[in-house]
């Protein structure tokens, strides 16, 4: 049995089936509990769970993931939401020097099972300090698993993961997939971290994808097949752990790559992915290792503006008709 | 209130294994300066020589499982939970048998076993820790605390103010005790801050009870945190300490601490942790040989241990690519 629910609902729901299963696990963030977050993906927690395992906090996101910190090193399970991505600036020294460090930097004596997650992402036109993507300001640090699924199934199976996960783990939630649908099996659904999926399969040139670029690069492969290009689409699912394995495997076969990134183009994540194809995979090319990444300037507030940045259906489509033709 | 045996009830045998704690941090601190000169220490040191009297008085007023925080400047804080002159050592002269195998050095001196979870670099981020920690043994009805200490320095990040905040508002068992040496690095606090009390003068702004107190008496330190722990306990919430305690050497490595007038430094050391302790072990009646042969024993320790850790293997190279996870590996991708 599958539900068909929105990937908004999946976030609520993923969590709480950790909750039932585990009470070590306990949420805290701004106006997740009664007001039941300010994108409503913590709706029915507080009610089910109550006060003493989803606790409002101020706005005081060092505090949030710091506490969060302190919490998992002594026997809890936290799930700490920062509103928004862009805010995670407001707590980097946990994210950048806390968090990641301390198991190494004491020889192993400390862990911190821990979710930061986050609502990342543009296309809903909250203008430069509330849309960016900014997985890859963690990719930057060794430390951290990082996860950004992009279907409700996903959503809820990387989060069960990303929960029982021994590591800290940021979680990246799409605001643009938000009130996007998708069927999510009703039993224990658990999505092993560092496993990208085949969303499409192909032969001829291979689209790697995360999150609000998989259903991009979907759209791009179906305008592509009318014209005989069968694209063969990967969605990451996570960065760290990267599954390189299935991304070379896939060139092996198409012998073309174009990662799709929504981050900026400068230190995007798709440069981490291009270097291990130029590195181990020359051989397979018969291409450029081309990316499609947003532009680099602040995100602009009008949709005419933003669409300009962001990468696109018919840009995306336009860089593979292009690498289809060597 | 906790049974606090009285020194003369106990005809000061607590104060005496207190005063041979802190004995033994000085010399280990000697020690760690003299390697830092003789280039066996790398780096950087900063040296708690001066405040031992914070951490040994308020290690006595915690239960063994309470959960200690520190800064860089936390050898004390590692040897009064009961880290080892020589793990302490070896860790400062990157030796396979340092207390965090090498891997943290001076300033990171972490004894996880003892309830000591970590020593933080960053100024103030480990206060949000300790509340997270105090958040947990709220929620697991575990009758700990959490103890976070810092200098007057941390009291002006943001982190500080946050942490003391969401601690008041979720009244947590935490106590956040401050180390005011009076210097922010080279800086006088006084210059740098707009009130006389950095950390008890802020205390009131969240609501929040505190205590200025003499960081250099054991005792009084002693007393102090166990009435705070006792008010944490209870479920009463957080309460703030200023203790004010002088370092005896610079801020770090080879700083001779010229900024600080003689006349200071030399008051302070006349309030010298170790000599107001004797003052009072005296006064009970314990004898100068007593004394001196707890003095005599710890300066044994901290030979011996620096002589293992001169001889101690170094690390094996392969452990830099281990525990960045719980899996005891470092693998990032396929």
């Amino acid at each position: 049995m599958a539900d068909v629910i929105t990937y908004r609902e999946a976030v609520a729901e993923g969590i709480a089936r950790e909750m039932r299963r585990d009470e070590t696990v306990v949420c805290l963030g701004e106006d997740i509990g009664a007001a039941e977050g300010v994108f409503k993906t913590t709706v029915g927690l507080h009610k089910e769970f109550g006060s003493q395992r989803v606790w409002d906090t101020p706005i005081s996101e060092q505090a949030i993931v710091g506490a969060a910190m302190g919490a998992a090193m002594t026997g809890l399970r936290p799930v700490a939401e920062i509103m928004f991505s862009d805010f995670l600036a407001c707590c980097w020294d946990y994210i950048a020097n806390e968090i990641p460090k301390v198991r190494y930097m004491t020889g192993g004596q400390v862990t911190v099972p821990l979710v930061v997650r986050t609502a990342n992402g543009g296309g809903l036109g909250f203008g430069a300090q509330h849309s960016q993507a900014v997985e890859n300001w963690a990719l930057t640090v060794p430390g951290l698993k990082i996860v950004a699924p992009s279907t409700p199934a996903d959503v809820v199976g990387l989060m069960a993961a990303s929960i029982r996960s021994p590591d800290p783990v940021v979680f990246f939630e799409h605001k643009g997939l938000l009130a996007s649908k998708g069927e999510v099996p009703a039993d224990e659904h658990v999505v092993e971290l560092g496993k990208a999926s085949v969303a499409r399969p192909g032969d001829d040139v291979t689209i790697v994808a995360l999150a609000s670029t998989v259903p991009t690069a979907l759209a791009a492969a179906d305008e592509l097949a009318r014209d005989g290009v069968n694209a063969e689409v990967i969605d990451l699912r996570c960065l760290v752990p990267l599954d390189m394995a299935t991304v070379l495997a896939s060139v092996q076969r198409t012998s073309k790559i174009v990662i799709v990134e929504e981050n900026p183009y400068q230190g995007g994540w798709g440069a981490t992915v291009a270097s291990i194809v130029a590195d181990e995979g020359f051989e397979m090319l018969d291409a450029p290792v081309k990316r499609i990444a947003a532009a680099c300037v602040p995100l602009p507030f009008a949709d005419a503006l933003e669409e300009q940045v962001i990468p696109t259906v018919s840009g995306v489509a336009a860089a593979v008709r292009a690498l289809a033709a060597y | 209130m906790t049974e606090q045996v009285t020194e003369s009830q106990n005809n000061g045998a607590e104060l005496l294994d207190l005063y041979e704690r802190m004995v033994l941090i000085r010399r280990t601190e000697k020690a760690a300066y003299d390697l830092f000169m003789s280039g066996l220490v790398k780096g950087t040191t900063h040296l708690a020589a001066g405040q031992e009297g914070v951490a040994v008085g308020s290690s006595a007023a915690l239960r063994p499982d309470d959960y200690v925080f520190a800064t860089y400047r936390g050898h004390h804080h590692a040897m009064a939970r009961g880290a080892s002159a020589e793990e302490c050592l070896a860790e400062l002269m990157s030796k396979a048998t340092g207390i965090c195998q090498a891997k943290g050095g001076s300033m990171h001196l972490t004894k996880a076993s003892a309830g000591m979870l970590g020593s933080y670099a960053i100024v103030g981020a480990h206060l949000p820790m300790a509340v997270g920690a105090a958040w947990s043994a709220k929620l697991r009805h575990s009758g700990q605390v959490a103890v976070a200490y810092f200098g007057d320095g941390a009291t002006n990040i943001g982190a500080f103010h946050e942490a003391l905040n969401l601690a008041a508002v979720w009244k947590l068992p935490v106590l956040f005790v401050c180390e005011n040496n009076f210097y922010m690095e080279y800086t006088p606090i006084s210059e740098v801050t707009a009130v006389t009390n950095p950390a008890a003068d802020r205390a009131v702004a969240y609501g929040l009870p505190s205590e200025v107190i003499d960081g250099n008496d054991v005792i009084v330190v002693r007393d102090a945190v166990a009435r705070a722990a006792w008010r944490a306990r209870e479920g009463e919430g957080p309460t703030v300490i200023e203790a004010h305690t002088y370092r005896q050497y610079g801020h770090s490595r080879a700083d001779p601490g010229k900024y600080r007038p003689a006349e200071e430094v030399e008051e302070w050391l006349k309030r010298d942790p170790l000599n107001i302790a004797r003052t009072r072990l005296e006064s009970l009646g314990v004898g100068a040989e007593t004394i001196g042969q707890r003095e005599s024993r710890a300066e044994q320790i901290v030979a011996a241990a620096v002589d293992a850790a001169k001889n101690a293997p170094d690390p094996d190279p392969a452990l830099a690519l281990t525990d960045v996870w719980a899996d005891g590996g470092a693998a990032w991708r396929t």
